[in-house]
């Protein structure tokens, strides 16, 4: 099964008579089992098009299928519905909670879906230690490194076993090391046929991570490629 | 890495399971809680101790009314618009009161203004309220000190406490005080609390007959007869009957008091000066209430656009910060209202703040007024994060 399909999908954004276009007719196919990277300058509208992709924004034009389901179709509670069941993100920012410890953080997408508070925390709990954050569990987000907290973000990501993860400029906060750990993780996510793990970055040190990276520029799908054949263009 | 452990949830979009994490987002940012709990408590003690005072003040203008409680019937003038106004009815009109159907009984009551002067020569103004020797209805009967049927006795008075204090301040009380009022002599012989009047002059209680003696005119000037109505007897029949027969003005005694507060409440400054204050206290106290809770949603909205994106949704959002409204609301409406109580008795015995008194209607009234401002600065600012883009939280 493809994880996100998209097909001629279109985004403009009004703003009284000025029309901005930030997607135009970009088609891709995002398969399940594989780390995805989409690439490009800031403005390209990589941020526009993960949001299309989950159901955070609504396309102008195009069909755009995920897991499965046309997104289009669905009521905007269905929508939050469904990415509360299918879907995990992980933010440059990592909008972690500041009140709640690193366990309660990544229980929460099990606590919105009705799970009590101490039983989602078991497992998130768990998770973390998956995670090698097992003493961490009971810190503050202000009392994580920047690292650390990026793996309460990834915790909080996967606890629902989600089928599709979308990051966005996941190691933009992170040293070298600590983004190739953080990218390494993701890697191991990916490697599941019922999972897909899609991520934006900028981040040129972590190309190696990716099964495939989609270009992109201003609002057009430039291409698909492997790291290699990727290196190979940019070095033209 | 070893293999995932993970456990897909169920979905419940009704789930009630948030409110521990709202909890947890209120309590554990403590500057914002404390400030939040702070706004909601100096609102409610604004309001329910301005209000307090200012209802109290109003009480003070029908003090003597609301004392006297074995009345069921105040007969005046008809000219009469408040107690501080009486116009004077004849002493027969009291027997032809007497014989109306349904009296149980009728009695002369004096109050004025009169200027007393004290050995030392300094002058003061004091309340005088005469009563029937007989009966003694409308005697204050809480006495401190002495006994107050020695007003029977002539050129006797009772002085109530708060007046003691006032025209001898510091002072501990003492029987035997002399005063000299239109060149007769009158000696204070019990102390008692009585009600509390507008402007804190001293009340002197003194029989009818003393009256009649300090102010010889006063004889066909009898300015109020107090009535029971007898049992079995319908007030506002009894009423009907005492206008018809007389020709004066009977009033059920709430409806005199009232009818005396509402002549200070609409023909003086006191109402609309002290009412701005307390529409100004209710307006400062709103403010910073909806002030303080917009802040702290408005200041949450990416927290709140991250949880939109991971699968919240607006109902539980609103349901959350609506019990983080709730658990601010209470805690500081409790302790403002406490602190309302505590400041009512802690200056109950100063003679400005006698009668001040939290009435239950305050209670509940601040506590709608609190609401209604949380629910509406919640709101307001709900419906800015129901409107966040979800998009926000991709933005670095």
């Amino acid at each position: 099964m493809t994880a996100i399909s998209l097909d001629t999908v279109g985004k403009i954004y009004q703003s009284g008579d000025i029309a901005t276009v930030a997607l135009q007719d970009v088609t891709l196919q995002i398969p399940m089992g594989e780390l995805s990277m989409l690439v490009g300058p800031s403005g390209c509208g990589k941020t526009t098009l993960i949001s299309i992709a989950t159901g955070i924004l609504s396309p102008t034009s195009g069909t755009v299928i995920t897991l499965g389901q046309h997104l289009a179709r669905m009521t905007d509670t269905q929508r939050v519905l469904f990415r509360r069941q299918h879907i995990g993100f992980i933010f440059q920012q990592f909008n972690l909670l500041s009140t709640l410890t690193a366990a309660e953080n990544a229980a929460m997408p099990l606590v919105a879906a009705g799970i009590p508070l101490s039983k989602a925390v078991v497992t998130a709990k768990d998770l973390l230690a998956t995670l090698g954050m097992a003493d961490h569990c009971h810190k503050l987000p202000k009392q994580l490194s920047g690292g650390q907290q990026q793996r309460v973000a990834i915790a909080r990501s996967l606890v629902h076993d989600p089928a599709l993860i979308v990051c966005d400029e996941p190691t933009a906060s992170l040293d070298g090391k600590t983004g190739r750990d953080v990218m390494g993780i993701l890697r191991s996510v990916a490697n599941h046929p019922k999972r897909a793990v899609l991520v934006v970055t900028h981040d040129n040190r972590v190309y190696p991570f990716a099964d495939r990276i989609y270009d992109m520029a201003d609002g057009h799908m430039m291409g698909v490629y492997t790291h290699e054949t990727y290196l190979h263009k940019e070095s033209l | 890495m070893p293999p995932l452990h993970l456990v897909r949830p169920p979905c419940n979009p009704y789930s009630a399971t948030m409110w521990s994490i709202a909890l947890k987002m209120l309590l554990g940012d403590k500057p914002k809680y404390f400030g939040l709990v702070f706004g909601v408590t100096f609102a409610s003690l604004l309001m329910g101790q301005q209000v307090s005072v200012f209802i109290s003040l109003m009480t003070r203008t029908a003090g003597l009314i609301f004392d006297l409680t074995e009345a069921d019937i105040w007969v005046m003038d008809r000219r009469v618009r408040y107690i501080d106004e009486p116009e004077p009815i004849r002493d027969i009109d009291l027997s032809v009161i007497r014989s109306v159907e349904g009296v149980q009984w009728a009695v002369p009551f004096y109050k004025g203004v009169a200027t007393v002067r004290q050995p030392n020569g300094l002058s003061q103004v004091v309340v005088l309220v005469g009563i029937d020797e007989v009966s003694l209805v409308g005697l204050a009967n809480d006495t401190l000190l002495g006994n107050a049927r020695v007003i029977t006795q002539p050129q006797t008075a009772m002085m109530d406490k708060n007046g003691y204090k006032f025209m001898w301040p510091g002072e501990a009380f003492s029987l035997g005080r002399e005063l000299e009022l239109n060149d007769h002599r009158l000696i204070i012989k019990a102390i008692c609390n009585a009600a509390p009047t507008l402007t804190t002059y001293p009340t002197l209680y003194v029989s009818y007959a003393t009256i009649t003696q300090l102010f010889p005119q006063a004889r066909n000037r009898l300015p109020f007869v107090v009535v029971k109505v007898a049992p079995g007897q319908r007030v506002a029949d009894v009423t009907r009957r005492i206008e018809q027969d007389t020709g004066l003005q009977a009033l059920p005694r709430i409806e005199f008091a009232w009818r005396s507060i509402n002549y200070f409440a609409t023909r003086t400054g006191i109402p609309i000066n002290f009412g701005i204050t307390v529409f100004l206290g209710v307006i400062i106290g709103a403010a910073i209430t909806a002030q303080t809770f917009y802040l702290f949603v408005v200041e949450n909205t990416k927290q709140f656009a991250a949880m939109k994106a991971f699968g919240v949704t607006n109902g539980q959002l609103f349901r959350l910060v609506m019990l983080q409204a709730a658990f601010v609301g209470v805690i500081g409406y409790s302790i403002g209202m406490g602190l309302t109580a505590l400041f009512i008795r802690s200056v109950g015995n100063v003679p400005a703040f006698r009668g001040l008194t939290l009435h239950w209607q305050v209670v509940a009234g601040a506590a709608v007024v609190i609401t209604l401002i949380i629910a509406v600065s919640v709101l307001v600012s709900l419906i800015k994060v129901f409107r966040a883009d979800p998009a926000m939280v991709f933005k670095g």
